[in-house]
């Protein structure tokens, strides 16, 4: 065997100087990504770590108690962890009908394909509406609105609910949307060839194939609800108290949060931070609650 | 009348009288006069892009679905127009059932599969009889009785067009349309379902549409020829050639284009 020089080799041996750049690369991706797994430990220790003192002091106590007095030094979140999850079913049980509705209406061919890009825009214009425009809205329109024909006195667990299910409202239609329209058309031909009507077809084969995709949507939406706090710290009353009226005052951990950090000290410091790590919790059980069961409906 | 081959020796089911098939104002299918013989399969062939599956498709009202779709002329089955208006397109697939080119299960258990159609039918009987039944007639029981409960989409290329053909005699239709339901399988599997087409011919009328003519031959007792011209406008336009048993298409054809096509000398 005779070597040959690089040049007349038939397949040009890879130039070292590629080979290079290919590993800075590589390496640049992977601190990237690195990056972003230790901001969230990062953040989630420094929470717990300030929490300390009160988990020492109150424990799982905490969660049960309904007293917030920084003047005593009882601290207890269960109206806000009440408020927060009563608030945001509410308006998961407002909202998701009116999606996966919206969804459908804008993935089949009612409207003219010009005039349905014009409603899938306006839709996904919804999410981008700042949420202290929101909780604006809430207090001078809605608020007044509501007064005319419900018991509701000024703000309350109704209207905070209500702006929340407009809010996550685009996300359960956008995505919904975009996984109805992911369900292959030769899905919808065969329950139409086996003598299917449009809506056989639309609630047995083609919901159902895009269930994980719509459960996917409405858990991103259940995220966003727990979490969200201008619009809701400015309709929902900030009051400590737990009540099975709707139409009464309530509290969700983020606007506790929102309402008490800025005259926080010592032991005020660190309930707040317990009460974060909390919402920290939830919002992390529902994700996986959401990967469970999105794959689970994926192997059927 | 040009191009009218009737199907002589037996009744027909289907006949077609004069159909022209528009997408917009683009005639893409012209002039068609086709009877379809029942309890007999028909194959349909012909170059890409001359009508054939659109055709196909005309005979369930499947091209319903595309919006710019619009059909002149005639379609009977029993001496009922399809395209009249009072008829139901839905009722017109529940006895003209369809298999598709690509297998396409639901994404449910094999045994909804075939319990969905029946289903939204009004079958009221045994749901497990009919399931069992149907597999039996797609001769897929025996590789699937010990899991109906399990994915349709798990099952093989193969098996998945089985299942569909299975899906479509569950609601026990009058007429199987198939559009090139080989295509997508290995060649053992196409033999399966060759067999099988053979064997639901007892008990229905089949129009099979293919790109392959050594099947075409082994299992169609009449064969259609469609191509494809261009009209001085410039579109393409797909017409019937020739209709006719299928020894006479492939031994002893009347016309030209025919006999280049069935020895491969073109398309």
């Amino acid at each position: 065997m005779t070597s040959l020089s690089d040049s007349s080799k038939i397949i040009k041996p890879r130039p070292v100087n590629e080979r290079y750049l290919d590993n800075v690369f590589k390496w640049t991706a992977q601190i990237f990504a690195l990056t972003i797994a230790l901001v969230l430990i990062w953040i989630t220790v420094q929470v717990a770590i300030a929490a300390v003192p009160a988990i020492k002091q109150f424990g799982l106590n905490f969660l049960f108690q309904s007293s917030w007095n920084p003047v005593k030094s009882e601290y207890g979140v269960w109206p806000a962890i009440y408020g927060t999850i009563v608030s945001s079913f509410i308006a998961l049980l407002i909202a998701v009908p009116i999606g996966i509705g919206v969804a459908l209406f804008l993935s089949e061919d009612y409207l003219p394909p010009s005039i349905q890009r014009i409603f899938v825009f306006l839709v996904e214009l919804l999410a981008a509406i700042p949420s202290v425009v929101y909780g604006l809205w809430g207090i001078f329109v809605l608020i007044p609105f509501l007064k005319n024909f419900t018991p509701l006195k000024g703000p309350g667990m109704l209207p905070a609910a209500l702006i929340l299910a407009l809010m996550v409202l685009p996300v359960i239609a956008a995505i919904s949307r975009d996984a109805i329209t992911n369900v292959p058309e030769s899905l919808r031909q065969a329950a139409v060839g086996l003598g299917a009507t449009r809506w056989e077809a639309i609630l047995q084969i083609m919901l159902p194939a895009a269930s994980s995709g719509i459960i996917g949507g409405v858990m991103l939406a259940l995220g966003r609800a727990l979490g969200e706090t201008m619009a809701v710290t400015m309709l929902i009353g900030n009051s400590n108290k737990v009540s099975l009226s709707i139409f009464a005052p309530s509290n969700t951990i983020s606007s506790l949060l929102t309402n008490q950090f800025a005259e926080a000290s010592g032991m005020q410091v660190s309930a707040l931070m317990y009460a974060a790590l909390i919402l920290f919790a939830i919002t992390l059980v529902v994700n996986i609650l959401a990967q469970v069961l999105v794959k689970r409906l994926q192997k059927i | 009348m040009i191009n009218h081959q009737s199907a002589k020796q037996t009744e027909a089911v289907i006949k077609t009288e004069n159909v022209n098939v528009y997408y917009g104002n683009f005639l893409a299918v012209a002039g068609i006069y086709l009877d379809i013989a029942k309890n007999q399969v028909t194959a349909f062939i012909g170059p890409s892009g001359c009508g054939k599956s659109t055709l196909l498709r005309c005979y369930n009202r499947l091209n319903d679905l595309i919006p710019s779709f619009k059909l002149q002329g005639a379609i009977t089955y029993h001496n009922q127009n399809l395209y009249a208006p009072e008829i139901d397109p839905v009722q017109v697939r529940r006895r003209i059932g369809m298999v598709f080119q690509r297998p396409n299960p639901f994404p449910k258990s094999i045994y909804e599969n075939i319990a969905f159609g029946a289903r939204i039918n009004g079958y009221q009987g045994d749901m497990d009889e009919l399931v069992e039944k149907s597999l039996r007639q797609a001769a897929l029981w025996d590789e699937v009785k010990d899991k109906l409960r399990q994915s349709g989409l798990a099952l093989s290329g193969g098996q998945q067009q089985r299942l569909c053909i299975a899906r479509t005699v569950a609601i026990q239709p009058d007429v199987v349309l198939m559009d090139e339901p080989c295509s997508a399988l290995d060649p053992i599997s196409t033999l399966k379902v060759e067999e099988l087409i053979h064997q639901l011919k007892e008990n229905y009328t089949i129009i099979i549409v293919t790109h392959n003519m050594q099947q075409a031959s082994r299992v169609a007792d009449y064969t259609a020829f469609f191509n494809v011209r261009t009209t001085e406008k410039g579109d393409r336009q797909g017409y019937l050639v020739e209709y006719d048993r299928t020894e006479k298409i492939f031994q002893n054809p009347k016309e030209e284009a025919t006999q280049q096509y069935v020895s491969g000398r073109f398309g």
